[in-house]
C-alpha cells in the first residue's frame, strides 16, 4: 500500500515538473518579442552561451572528422570504394554527428553552466529581488538566455560539420591519399542541400530549444540550496543528453524514413 | 565600455562563422555549387555515353591525373554527351589526335578520362576539340551483348 502510494506520488510529481515546464517554456516566448528592445542582453548571453563554447566545439568537430575520415577509408578500402569517403564523411556528419554532437557538448558546456548560474540566482534570492522591484526575471534573466541557447546552437552544429568535414578531408586525402577530385565531386552529388543539410540545420534548432529549455527551466526550478543546485545542474546534463538522443531517433525516423 | 565592444565584436565573429560554416557546406560539400577553380586550358570531348562520370572527376594519362572534368553538357544538334575538361597547364605536350576514353577505377570506384597520346606533331591546346573517344562501359549493356552472343552462339551449334 505504501509503495504504491509512493509510485503514484511519483507519478504527479513527475507530471507536475512537466506541466510546470511548458507553462514555463509559455511564459519564456511571451517574453521573448520584448527582447529584441534590449539586444545588449541577447549579445551578451550569446556570447556566454556560444563564444564560449566554440573552441570545445571546433576541436572535437575536427577530431570527429578525422577518426569519420579514417575509419571510413579502411572500410570502404575493401571494396575498392574509397572515392566515397566524403560521402561518407559529409553525410555522417550533415545529417546525425554535426547536430547531435553539438548539442550534446552544448548541454555539457553551456547547458550545465545556465543552469548553474540560474539556480545560484535563486539560492541568492536575486531573482526574488528583481521581483520586488518589479523586474520580471523570466524576461530580463531567463528569456535572453533561451534565446541565445536557441540561436547558438544551430551556428555552433553548422561549425562543428564544416570543421569536421575538413578534418575528414585533411586525413582521407592529406594522410591516406583519396583523391581529392573525387572527394569533393562524389561528396557534392549525393548531398543535397535541402533534404540533408537542411535537414540538419533543422534538428540543431530543436536541439536548441530543448537543451535550453531544459537547461533554464532546471535552474529556475532547483531547490534553492547548494545541494539543490548541484543536483539541478547533474539533471540538466542528463535530460538534455537524452531528449537529444531520442529526439534525434524521431526527427530522423521523421525526415529520412518513409514512415 | 571595452569589455562590451569587445563583447560584441566576439559574438559577431562567431555567428559570422556559423554562416561561413553553413555557406561552405552549401558550397562545397551539397550539390548546390556551380563553380569550381582549376587552373589549365580546356579541351573537349563529345561521347556516345558518359556513364557515372561527374563535374571533378579526373582526367589521367597514364594513370597519372593530369586535370579534372569541369562541365558536362549535352549538345542537341549532335546527340553527344559534350565533356569539358581542364588540363594542367604543364602538361602541355599532349598530341592533337589523343584519344579518350571513359574508364573505371575499381569494380564501385567512380570513373575517370583516361587519355592515350597519339602520333601527331602538333599539340591541344585551348579550346580544341579531342576527335577520338570511347564511351563509357555501361554494364547492363555488356551483359546484354554477352547474352546475346551466348544466344547466338547456341542457335549456331544447334
Amino acid at each position: 500500500m505504501n509503495s504504491l502510494q509512493q509510485l503514484g506520488h511519483g507519478t504527479l510529481t513527475a507530471f507536475q515538473r512537466l506541466g510546470r515546464a511548458h507553462l514555463f517554456l509559455f511564459a519564456i516566448l511571451a517574453g521573448t518579442p520584448s527582447l529584441l528592445l534590449r539586444l545588449r542582453l541577447l549579445i551578451q548571453q550569446i556570447f556566454s552561451v556560444g563564444v564560449l563554447s566554440l573552441v570545445i566545439t571546433v576541436v572535437a568537430g575536427l577530431f570527429v572528422g578525422m577518426v569519420l575520415g579514417l575509419q571510413g577509408y579502411y572500410t570502404l578500402v575493401d571494396f575498392g570504394a574509397e572515392d566515397s569517403l566524403g560521402v561518407m564523411v559529409a553525410l555522417s556528419l550533415v545529417r546525425e554527428l554535426g547536430p547531435v554532437v553539438a548539442a550534446l557538448l552544448f548541454a555539457g558546456r553551456a547547458g550545465s553552466a545556465l543552469t548553474a548560474e540560474i539556480g545560484l540566482m535563486k539560492a541568492t534570492e536575486q531573482l526574488s529581488g528583481m521581483e520586488m522591484m518589479a523586474v520580471d526575471p523570466l524576461k530580463r534573466v531567463i528569456a535572453p538566455r533561451f534565446l541565445a541557447g536557441v540561436l547558438s546552437l544551430p551556428l555552433l552544429a553548422a561549425i562543428f560539420s564544416a570543421v569536421g568535414v575538413m578534418g575528414g578531408y585533411f586525413v582521407g586525402v592529406g594522410v591516406l591519399g583519396v583523391d581529392e577530385g573525387a572527394f569533393w565531386s562524389q561528396m557534392q552529388s549525393r548531398v543535397d542541400f535541402d533534404e540533408d543539410i537542411m535537414n540538419g540545420v533543422i534538428k540543431s534548432i530543436v536541439f536548441g530549444v530543448v537543451v535550453t529549455w531544459v537547461a533554464v527551466f532546471e535552474g529556475y526550478d532547483a531547490v534553492p540550496t547548494s545541494a539543490g543546485v548541484s543536483r539541478a545542474t547533474t539533471r540538466t546534463v542528463v535530460y538534455a543528453s537524452l531528449a537529444v538522443l531520442g529526439l534525434d531517433f524521431v526527427l530522423t525516423a521523421l525526415m529520412f524514413g518513409e514512415i | 565600455m571595452q569589455n562590451t565592444r569587445l563583447v560584441e565584436t566576439l559574438v559577431g565573429v562567431f555567428v559570422a562563422a556559423g554562416f561561413a560554416a553553413l555557406f561552405m557546406l552549401a558550397m562545397k560539400v551539397s550539390n548546390l555549387n556551380a563553380f569550381s577553380n582549376v587552373e589549365g586550358y580546356e579541351v573537349m570531348a563529345k561521347f556516345d555515353n558518359i556513364g557515372g562520370l561527374k563535374v571533378l572527376s579526373s582526367v589521367s594519362v597514364s594513370g597519372v591525373r593530369i586535370g579534372r572534368v569541369t562541365s558536362i553538357a549535352y549538345d542537341q544538334e549532335s546527340y553527344l554527351a559534350v565533356v569539358t575538361m581542364t588540363i594542367d597547364p604543364k602538361y602541355n605536350r599532349l598530341p592533337t589526335d589523343t584519344s579518350a576514353s571513359i574508364f573505371t577505377s575499381g569494380l564501385l570506384g567512380e570513373q575517370y578520362i583516361g587519355f592515350e597520346p597519339g602520333g601527331e606533331e602538333a599539340f591541344l591546346k585551348e579550346g580544341d576539340i579531342i576527335s577520338l573517344t570511347q564511351s563509357a562501359m555501361v554494364m547492363e549493356q555488356i551483359i546484354g551483348q554477352f547474352l546475346f552472343s551466348k544466344a547466338s552462339e547456341g542457335s549456331k551449334a544447334e
